[in-house]
């Protein structure tokens, strides 16, 4: 009982303490906000982590849950004039979130970059592959045509497009799906970027293109030693390429450890409800799924208090707390955050007792 | 693609061929409908019954109509000897017969006010796509400014305003009460260019004010859907200026539709501007087919509008190949 006093009180107990910035990418009480017609969209209400150089950590979360939001606030890719970015964001030193738009926009595409999902509409149709890679390394190096040019056959080869002096000259709609995405982690790493994102990298793809390219990005990984942070919906991914994991629901951060933390000592009912979401190879298929019962809350209306006490099968048992106060995120063990009002010795009996055996 | 080329020209060719034949039946039909031969329309008022003779021979009005058909084809391909023993024409290929109200063949008839017609629509149309594109552009990149507002305000007006009110009222202004282009009336280009452009100047302004105000909301709309494309917030996260942006990856997907309609517009506009024409008073294929019709002038009537049809079906042609520069997506073979 005394931890979950503890819970209550404790703001500093958050991801990251107030010293100053040592992972590579640093990332702190980041809020991301939209005020719209409707009302203030919290896509990110107050999210921290860490990615050191050469890791990788995994973004998990059902639709709307401020995932890809987070990756395009890192990028830069929202203005002062639609949105309303706070926190701090630390890469290899430097802060972008008071930096000027224009001194992250010489950093994307060059120290950070990103892999959209759905290449198809992610890259434009009427130039060819080449051109978008030329013109991604061109922007950031002043090199002649014929050099961009061989950079992007390069690359192309790199990534496994066969013939890449010939598919080079190719419309994007003349490739297959899984090749896109090569073409577009080959754009991204045009310019050898320290920090990757990959937005769903591999949703649009079948599965065994799938597990090509996150070969392919492991491969690139090792070979630049490079920051990975991989959003998805996918927990297959999560448990190939993911150090750490950030479980996020309606903008917030639920529970953030290591990937063999969140797979085997999951705290939080909401990350119970994803892994018992899965499809296993090695279950009956009599056994049903334990799906999360409900929607994810509208942006607008984030539920007062705990935000996913509404669907939470255990969230009566902290007696209305659930419904006033939002837990903060609580290290539970040495890495291992959660933000959960139950105590945490019930906690890892629920876990222990009527999840374990589910999962 | 040639072969898709060839394919396409058979098939003008067979469209030109159909319209003609259809328009072809005016001459059956017209007359019956109105009680009154194709030879009386031809005489005038008042004729004698051996003119009337005479022209059934000599245009061989007494032939079944697909014997006048076949015969008007040749002319069209080889041209054609009218002969009435005393009276005898030659009318030279491309014949389309002779007008029914002056006697002058057709062809020569159209030739002379198509430059009309040419001047009025290309110039309009350069000067609509430029400021229609620039100001939907603009627009979108400004969206909800005072700018926009007011732009896609005048741009309502632009499209829900007649040519006639417009030209006239930019007649009365301009040319009668304020004396800065007094007495327009077209002057061929080969005359004079400086004269021949400042007459054109307020039939092009209105011309281009309706259709600037369309492509100003058809460029706005385009623009703003490309915006919120996925390629556009990549070519964003590739840290490119906001110039290049826009510049190079919006435009060039939002103005694509726009080469469609743009070719539409024009091949449309080159069949003739009939109310601009009637407006500013110039003589054009549009107000030569409009006075054709109400003087039942048949020839005249089938041959503007066998140009009509040849500038659509040709417009669409050239935007089809167009497109397929235009847009790498689409092949044809």
């Amino acid at each position: 009982m005394s931890e979950a006093g503890s819970n209550g009180a404790a703001s500093s107990g958050s991801a990251s303490s107030g010293s100053g910035p040592s992972a590579f990418l640093d990332v702190r009480d980041l809020r991301i906000h939209f005020p719209t017609d409707d009302g203030l969209v919290r896509a990110v209400d107050g999210l921290s982590f860490t990615v050191e150089r050469g890791q990788s950590l995994a973004i998990v979360g059902e639709s709307g849950s401020g995932k890809s939001v987070t990756s395009l606030g890192i990028l830069g890719l929202y203005n002062k004039r639609n949105a309303k970015v706070s926190g701090e964001i630390h890469l290899d030193g430097q802060e972008l979130v008071s930096a000027s738009p224009d001194a992250v926009r010489a950093l994307r595409g060059q120290k950070m970059s990103m892999i959209f999902q759905d290449p198809l509409s992610s890259l434009h149709p009427y130039y060819t592959i080449g051109w978008q890679i030329m013109e991604a390394y061109r922007v950031h190096n002043h090199v002649s045509k014929a050099q961009a040019r061989e950079r992007a056959i390069e690359l192309l080869r790199r990534v496994g497009i066969p013939q890449p002096d010939k598919r080079v000259d190719d419309y994007p709609h003349q490739f297959s799906g899984g090749m896109r995405q090569r073409a577009m982690i080959a754009m991204s790493l045009s310019c050898n970027p320290e920090l990757l994102i990959a937005d769903e990298p591999t949703t649009a793809l079948d599965v065994t293109v799938q597990a090509q390219i996150l070969d392919l990005m492991k491969d690139l990984q090792q070979e630049f030693n490079s920051a990975i942070i991989v959003i998805t919906h996918d927990l297959g991914v999560v448990a190939e390429v993911a150090d750490d994991v950030v479980v996020m629901y309606a903008g917030r951060a639920m529970e953030y450890g290591k990937v063999g933390d969140i797979f085997y000592e999951p705290e939080h009912p909401y990350t119970w409800g994803l892994l018992g979401s899965v499809t296993r190879m090695d279950r009956e298929r009599t056994e049903r799924l334990l799906p999360i019962p409900g929607n994810p809350p509208s942006l607008i209306n984030v539920p007062p208090g705990c935000p996913f006490h509404v669907r939470c099968r255990y969230g009566h048992l902290n007696g209305g707390k659930e419904r006033e106060v939002v837990p903060d995120l609580t290290e539970t063990k040495p890495g291992h955050y959660v933000a959960c009002h139950l105590p945490i010795e019930e906690r890892r009996r629920i876990f222990r007792d009527e999840v374990a055996t589910l999962l | 693609m040639l072969q898709y080329i060839a394919r396409r020209l058979i098939l003008v060719v067979v469209l030109l061929w159909i319209v003609s034949m259809v328009t072809f039946g005016i001459f059956f039909l017209i007359p019956k409908a109105t009680h009154t031969s194709t030879a009386a329309l031809f005489a005038g008022k008042a004729p004698t019954s051996d003119t009337i003779k005479e022209i059934e021979v000599k245009f061989g009005l007494n032939d079944p109509i697909p014997v006048q058909y076949w015969h008007f084809v040749e002319g069209v391909f080889v041209g054609r000897d009218y002969d009435a023993g005393a009276s005898r024409d030659h009318c030279p290929a491309p014949c389309l017969g002779f007008s029914f109200v002056n006697n002058v063949p057709v062809w020569q008839e159209i030739t002379s006010d198509l430059p009309v017609t040419i001047s009025m629509a290309i110039g309009a149309a350069i000067l609509w796509l430029l400021a229609g594109t620039a100001i939907g552009v603009l627009s979108a990149l400004r969206r909800r400014s005072f700018f926009d507002r007011a732009a896609m305000g005048v741009a309502l007006a632009g499209v829900s305003l007649p040519i006639y009110f417009t030209g006239l009222v930019l007649l009365s202004l301009i040319s009668y009460k304020w004396n800065i282009l007094p007495n327009v009336h077209y002057v061929g280009i080969t005359q004079n260019p400086l004269s021949w452009a400042r007459n054109l100047l307020l039939p092009w302004i209105s011309l281009a004010f309706l259709y600037a105000a369309l492509y100003a909301r058809l460029t706005r709309a385009g623009m703003l859907e490309t915006l919120g494309e996925d390629y556009i917030r990549t070519a964003r996260a590739k840290g490119l200026s906001e110039q290049r942006v826009i510049g190079r990856h919006a435009l060039r997907a939002a103005l694509t539709p726009i080469v469609t309609i743009f070719g539409l517009d024009l091949g449309q506009l080159l069949g003739g501007a009939i109310l601009t024409e009637y407006t500013f008073g110039f003589v054009g294929i549009g107000k030569l087919s409009v006075d054709a019709i109400f003087r039942q002038d048949l020839p005249v009537i089938l041959g503007v509008t066998l140009f009509a049809a040849f500038f659509i079906v040709m417009a669409n042609l050239i935007v089809d190949v167009l497109y397929a520069f235009v847009d790498p997506r689409v092949r044809y073979s």
